[in-house]
């Protein structure tokens, strides 16, 4: 049986994570009007980053909760320097390019980055182990929580406010806002846009970190292709918040964690649907649900930034 | 004694239009100058190329004796040129005063920005009674007094403004007006790009008459606004 407060648990959990990558995708295109579609790959680069440290730098058996912060640093410092170099060598080059240019470049540098990944860890085609936190799972108020969701529990929170402050309170920040609105006139008031936008590639590279290493601890493993299906999501997830707005990425993070555990839940108990109750339909849901936004609110849940451009 | 700004012979082109074919100008410290002309003259090209939105194909732009040619746009500012652009651009989603600190983006003397910021609010009390509210929601007239405001705000050596007066009721319009007399008469060094040539003239030491990207006439204020050409072409007279 399954209990609604375990599966909004559940939801919201990995609505989180969906929104930490999203925040990627909607601050870039915020930026610069570009969908950055290797973010997903960014996202992956992260989780390798993490295990990359665990594996290689740290001694065997050092404890998680020592181990856990450099993983981290690990899968920011990985993340990061590959968000940077599409940007500086991929994107910028196209900037002023038709639309497609961009997007084909963005498919390719996915397909290498995931290359590159297999090529130094070749067992990484279907799953690698990635280090859990010890201890077992435990309760509050009738639901679990599984012991790998305590950092999405306590990182996801943290980035957000993180960046709410970032973004609303700080000289580079009021900067980032600016050029999202108005970039030639940015530059006037002695905002270095340049800069601005290889920040912003850059922040959306360490929640994109982040999510990555909440991944690995969720379930387990990591494998070179993860980033495929995740990217998708959190950017139906930036596209249902209102791509452009970092409010609204998180936002439609959580709707489309919580819808899709919902359904995937229950929908088999309605009579005459059981057969796409499984696991495997839960993508179908979350598509579906970026198709119905597409089709009736075409600028997300909180979005209208293409309309006060002007 | 060096003009605060040198042109010389500038060219500008839009890929192989040429929106201003050479042409040459200065404005001294303290002084008003106007460049009045019909649409499409160059003047709004004029003033982007100063601020190093545009790069010029030729000639000479010198502020303090310093060249600006290779100066990116984002660096011009900390130079002492603030420039308010044809039709406002404020910070639509931004409050008024975080607009108004963009205005100050590269200062960091706290104070002094909230002194002037306190200064703006003088100048236009209405910016102080909704400094908390998004600038998008305010009326044309306001968002021209915000975009001032904003310019003002880097303590500019030399204020550029374009066609300030742009689609403002005539009530509206003269407030602008005034607020430009009065920052002429604190000191403040202005180069004004306008199409009310009437308004601009009476202000400016200076003119400048621009017609398809060239300076056609100039002379001081008072002369261009007697000049018989001048009021039949600006001034509606026949
Ligand atoms: N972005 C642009 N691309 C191509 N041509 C332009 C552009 N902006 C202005 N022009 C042309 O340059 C000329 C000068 O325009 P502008 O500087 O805006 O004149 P003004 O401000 O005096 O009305 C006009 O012929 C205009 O059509
Ligand atoms: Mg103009």
């Amino acid at each position: 049986m399954n209990e609604l407060p375990q599966q909004l648990v559940n939801g919201l959990l990995l609505g989180s994570m969906y929104g930490l990558v999203a925040i990627g995708y909607t601050m870039v295109y915020g930026i610069v009007q570009l969908i950055n579609f290797a973010h997903g790959e960014i996202f992956m680069v992260g989780a390798f980053g993490a295990i990359t440290v665990h594996l290689y730098v740290l001694p065997d058996g050092t404890s998680m909760w020592v181990a856990l912060p450099l993983m981290l640093i690990g899968a920011m410092i990985a993340s990061v320097l590959v968000a940077i170099g599409a940007e500086r060598f991929a994107y910028r080059p196209l900037r002023g390019a038709p639309r497609l240019a961009p997007l084909i470049t963005a498919i390719g540098l996915s397909l290498a980055l995931q290359q590159a990944v297999w090529a130094f860890y070749p067992e990484a085609k279907s799953k690698l182990a990635f280090p859990q936190i010890e201890g077992g799972p435990f309760s509050i108020g009738g639901a679990t929580i599984q012991t790998g969701d305590i950092f999405l529990i306590v990182a996801a929170p943290i980035s957000m406010a993180f960046l709410a402050y970032f973004v609303m309170r700080t000289r580079t920040g009021r900067g980032m806002q600016a050029t999202a609105q108005d970039p030639d006139t940015a530059k006037l008031m002695g905002v270095n846009t340049d800069r601005i936008i290889v920040i912003a590639f850059a922040l959306g590279a360490v929640f994109a970190a982040v999510g990555g290493v909440a991944s690995g601890l969720k379930y387990g493993q990591i494998d070179f292709k993860m980033g495929f299906i995740l990217g998708l999501k959190a950017f139906t997830a930036a596209v249902l918040g209102g791509i452009g707005n970092i409010y609204g990425a998180m936002i439609g993070g959580v709707v489309l964690g919580v819808v899709e555990t919902l359904a995937t839940a229950y929908i088999a108990d309605i009579p005459g649907l059981d057969q796409f109750g499984s696991q495997s339909w839960a993508e179908v849901w979350a598509f579906i649900l970026l198709i119905l936004v597409l089709l009736f609110r075409p600028q997300g849940l909180l979005g209208e930034r293409v309309a006060d451009r002007a | 004694m060096t003009a605060l700004l040198e042109v010389e012979d500038l060219k500008v082109a839009y890929g192989k239009i040429q929106a201003v074919k050479g042409i040459s100008f200065s404005v001294d410290a303290g002084e008003v100058v106007t460049l009045i002309g019909t649409n499409g003259a160059g003047k709004t090209t004029t003033l982007r190329t100063l601020s190093g939105l545009l790069k010029p194909v030729g000639g000479q732009i010198k502020f303090n004796g310093k060249s600006l040619k290779k100066v990116p746009a984002h660096k011009i500012v900390s130079l002492g040129l603030a420039h308010s652009p044809e039709g406002r651009h404020i910070f639509p989603r931004m409050t008024i005063e975080d607009n108004l600190r963009l205005g100050a983006f590269l200062r960091s003397d706290k104070q002094g920005i909230e002194q002037d910021i306190r200064r703006a609010y003088d100048l236009f009390p209405i910016l102080g009674e909704r400094r908390k509210q998004a600038a998008g929601t305010l009326s044309g007239g306001e968002q021209q007094m915000l975009a001032m405001g904003r310019a003002l705000m880097s303590r500019p050596q030399l204020l550029m403004l374009d066609e300030p007066s742009m689609g403002l009721s005539p009530i509206m319009m003269q407030k602008i007006m005034a607020t430009i007399a009065e920052l002429k008469s604190q000191g403040t060094t202005i180069l004004l790009v306008e199409q009310n040539a009437q308004a601009a003239l009476s202000l400016a030491d200076h003119g400048h008459v621009m017609e398809v990207g060239n300076i056609v006439l100039s002379g001081t204020g008072r002369d261009l606004l007697h000049d018989e050409s001048v009021r039949k072409a600006y001034l509606g007279e026949d």
